[in-house]
């Protein structure tokens, strides 16, 4: 019977079927344990009061939200010098009470069993604010220029309307600073380069530095212009404050212009709720970090690695399908070049870190710094190229999967038919004409293969890019308005680089743990972006260039 | 153009050996002249080939004549194809090949250092055996050979594009989808598209191997009805394993075996009067 069976090839296909189901619960499962933890965190979570008890017997008041609870055995606590009553183990729960400008710390234990009792007051805020962390307590009055102006009910929408007219204003300011003054700045480098380089040349040419005085007159004239408008707006988003009674009985007052959001978590509807999620979330991909990256957004980081990712994707492409078209089409097939067909295997699995130390001897050290000598002088001993940075880190990381398309390329050339070639030749083509014209289109989805698992294999990769260019706050993006536009000597950001300082690297473990999940998350989604786009060219063009089977 | 209806020769009713083919219904438009007295288009003389160390054609010796056609008979592996490529020099690609001889084409020979292979072969077409069109449009396909010649106009490449696919007999089955992928022909059409893709470059000679083995009856007609229209205007040397196709469309026809050239005459006479006796024994079917 049993062997029936085995002859029949069934237990064969339930082999095979349950190593695929396998791999996909694993798969399924990390995404959703990534996107659990991560997701959670944007929901605006209930904040509770507490009567609590302390171990000597006081009673004080907490507020915060829940968040994270586990149960312990008596025997740790009691070993931790806790007194505890019964044998039973004790649920505790990790509350973020906030405030660490007056508590020290965002987050503490409790014990359940010393909760004496818990509430959730309907005007109780949380007030997400720039520096410091979360705010949690009641509102007493909101003031104009340390004039009270609302008291009790109308304190609240009285805030609401002052916070709108905060953001917007700092939004301004932000913009200010950023494009316009930005910009300013980088006029007045350029110039100082152009002097500097002047000087090295011996130029004395009168008109240019007159030229130069002038365009830097006129740059120094827009940033007075700019300065005084950056004055203005400053005393105009530092107008108003709040008055918050926190859960020691303190008052704090915090000034608007620090006040991200301000909400009343308990009194949301549900409707709210998910409106407020929604910002948060959107806030999370399109701001920038705060607070050490525990808090704010990641969009330097998402840019950071989408845009390493196409520069490596421009600088592999040609290098790989080149490299494998001399190996297959021209190279005489040997011993040499088996030789280097098993070199080439072997790069693929050279440890990455490895490649980062390549990268900053051969590319940042060696390269960079003749380049600097070569062609930016003037700005020397601050170094341009001979330092870590985009054009460096692209580089290591196509190095990183050349041998990945060589490989793709070389198997997709292998596998058009002999029939094509020769029907090119046969008209008068040269080889060189046959492979542009007829050869590689049809070895395009090869090739695009290649590419996909380049990308898939260094939009991952973390390791290297920590010694070639990436860094843990970039101040400003690769690409902005500024000549020349796209910045490959700036650092820059990374997903996965972020994950790793977030998680590690943070003074706020605990905080920041969430944003870990949230990270890891977006980095998966931004390499399956990635992808999808790189495999729907590809479909197109196998569709396109369908090779002839029969 | 010489007279198509020529009648058959006399010697095609005596049908002395007891041959599987019925030559006088294959007759029609034959040129039955002496090869030695047509105006010659390619002469190979003396070629030797080898693959490494074998030797695969032995001192070939032929005259090809000028807008006829040639057809190559013979068991599989005797060198018939490998003959066919070397006129346009495709056995160039192959690793380890070393020819001997010489093949003239207008006296000049195509084995000459000086010799530019690309323009040879624009000289020179060639049709494989499957049809091998290129992942493009019908159009595409038919006007590559005039891009790698430069040509960029428009009206011009149209026109020529027209002509060749009208001389492949296959502009009226085409001409509402020129730019449609060539992969969606019928192996049929695909085998004229690519005789039409040939015949855009005008070579002089067109090469044709097995052109027709991969096609079904009905298209294998067609192929051999446009062979008849072109050898009008082309030198056709055609590699075939089939004999009545051998008997039907060329003028000429060369018995190989073993490397070796058996024998070379006129269809008539090769089919219903061969000189040598395996010659005999493969066309009444005794070996092959």
């Amino acid at each position: 019977m049993i062997k029936q069976w085995f002859k029949s090839g069934n237990p064969w296909i339930w082999l095979t079927a349950s190593a695929v189901s396998v791999s996909l619960i694993l798969v399924f499962g990390l995404l959703l344990l990534i996107a659990a933890r991560g997701l959670g965190h944007f929901w605006p979570a209930t904040v509770w009061e507490y009567d609590y008890k302390n171990q000597d017997n006081s009673v004080i008041r907490l507020i915060g939200e829940v968040h994270d609870e586990e149960t312990v055995g008596v025997q740790r606590l009691r070993e931790a010098g806790l007194t505890i009553e019964g044998d039973a183990d004790v649920t505790r729960y990790l509350i973020k009470t906030g405030n660490r400008d007056v508590l020290g710390q965002d987050f503490r234990w409790v014990l359940k069993p010393a909760i004496q009792e818990m509430r959730t007051p309907e005007t109780l805020i949380a007030v997400e604010r720039r520096e410091w962390g979360n705010l949690y307590g009641y509102l007493d009055a909101v003031q104009e220029n340390q004039q009270t102006v609302a008291v009790g009910k109308s304190a609240w929408e009285s805030l609401q309307q002052r916070l709108q007219r905060a953001t917007a204003l700092f939004a301004q300011i932000r913009a200010l600073e950023k494009n316009e003054i930005g910009s300013i700045n980088h006029g007045l480098e350029r110039l100082r380069l152009r002097e500097r380089s002047l000087e090295l040349e011996n130029n004395t040419n009168p008109t240019e530095w007159e030229s130069i005085k002038q365009e830097r007159a006129t740059l120094n004239a827009d940033y007075a212009d700019l300065q005084q408008r950056l004055i203005d707006l400053y005393s105009a988003i530092n107008r108003d404050q709040m008055i918050v009674t926190v859960s020691t009985g303190e008052t704090v007052t915090v000034a608007l212009a620090k006040v991200v959001h301000a909400y009343q978590p308990n009194a949301m509807s549900l409707f709210d709720k998910l409106g407020f999620y929604m910002a948060k979330v959107w806030e999370f991909v399109s701001d920038e970090p705060r607070e050490a990256n525990t808090e704010g957004g990641i969009f330097p980081a998402i840019f950071g690695t989408v845009m390493m990712v196409i520069i490596m994707s421009i600088m592999v492409v040609p290098f790989g399908v080149v490299a494998a078209l001399y190996l297959r089409e021209y190279a005489k097939q040997g011993p040499m070049t088996q030789l280097i067909r098993v070199a080439v295997n072997n790069l693929a699995g050279v440890p990455s870190i490895v490649y980062g130390v390549f990268g900053l001897g051969f590319f940042v050290y060696f390269l960079g710094g003749n380049l600097d000598q070569l062609f930016f002088p003037e700005a020397l001993p601050t170094p341009t190229f001979g330092t870590p940075g985009l054009m460096w880190a692209s580089l290591t990381l196509a190095l990183l999967t050349v041998p990945v398309v060589i490989v793709a390329t070389e198997e997709g050339l292998s596998r058009i038919p002999k029939s094509v070639r020769e029907g090119s030749l046969a008209l008068g083509a040269t080889k060189a004409e046959t492979l542009w014209r007829t050869v590689l289109p049809m070895a395009s989805p090869a090739i695009m293969t290649g590419l996909i698992l380049a990308i898939a294999r260094a939009a991952g990769e973390v390791a290297p890019l920590m010694l070639v260019g990436v860094v843990k706050l970039a101040p400003s993006l690769p690409l902005d308005g500024n000549m020349p536009f796209l910045h490959l000597d700036r650092k820059f950001m990374h997903l996965g680089f972020h994950i790793y300082d977030v998680g590690f690297q943070s003074p706020n473990v605990e905080a920041a743990r969430p944003l870990v999940y949230a990270t890891a998350l977006l980095l998966v989604l931004v390499i399956i972006a990635l992808n999808l786009a790189a495999i729907a060219i590809r479909n197109r063009l196998r569709e396109k260039y369908r090779a002839l089977e029969n | 153009m010489t007279d198509i209806k020529q009648t058959p020769d006399a010697s095609a009713s005596k049908s002395t050996p007891t041959h599987t083919i019925d030559i006088e219904a294959l007759t029609r438009g034959r040129h039955t002249q002496q090869i030695a007295d047509e105006s010659p288009c390619l002469q190979i003389k003396d070629l030797n080939l080898f693959y490494g160390k074998k030797q695969a054609l032995h001192d070939i010796d032929m005259l090809i004549p000028k807008q006829r056609v040639t057809a190559y008979i013979g068991p599989s592996g005797c060198g018939k194809s490998t003959l066919l490529r070397c006129i346009n020099r495709m056995n160039d690609l192959v690793d380890g090949v070393r020819i001997d001889g010489q093949i003239l084409l207008d006296d000049q020979n195509i084995y000459d250092k000086s010799v530019n292979v690309a323009d040879l072969r624009r000289r020179v077409g060639m049709v494989f055996q499957k049809p091998n069109p290129f992942p493009k449009s019908i159009y595409e396909n038919v006007a590559y050979g005039l891009r790698l010649q430069g040509v960029k106009d428009r009206r011009t490449m149209d026109h020529v594009v027209e002509n060749a696919l009208k001389s492949a007999a296959l502009w009226d089955e085409v001409k509402d989808r020129l730019h449609d992928s060539a992969f969606g022909l019928s192996g049929g059409q695909q085998q004229r598209l690519v005789i039409a893709r040939a015949v855009a470059i005008e070579p002089e000679v067109l090469l044709l191997d097995e052109p027709a083995s991969a096609l079904d009856p009905i298209s294998t007609l067609k192929i051999e009805e446009l062979i008849y229209e072109l050898k009008n205007k082309y030198t056709i040397v055609i590699v075939t394993h089939n004999m009545q196709q051998a008997a039907r469309v060329s003028d000429y026809t060369a018995f190989m075996y073993m490397g070796k050239l058996i024998e070379y005459a006129d269809t008539n006479t090769l089919f219903t009067n061969p000189h040598q006796k395996q010659t005999e024994d493969y066309i009444t079917g005794r070996y092959g």
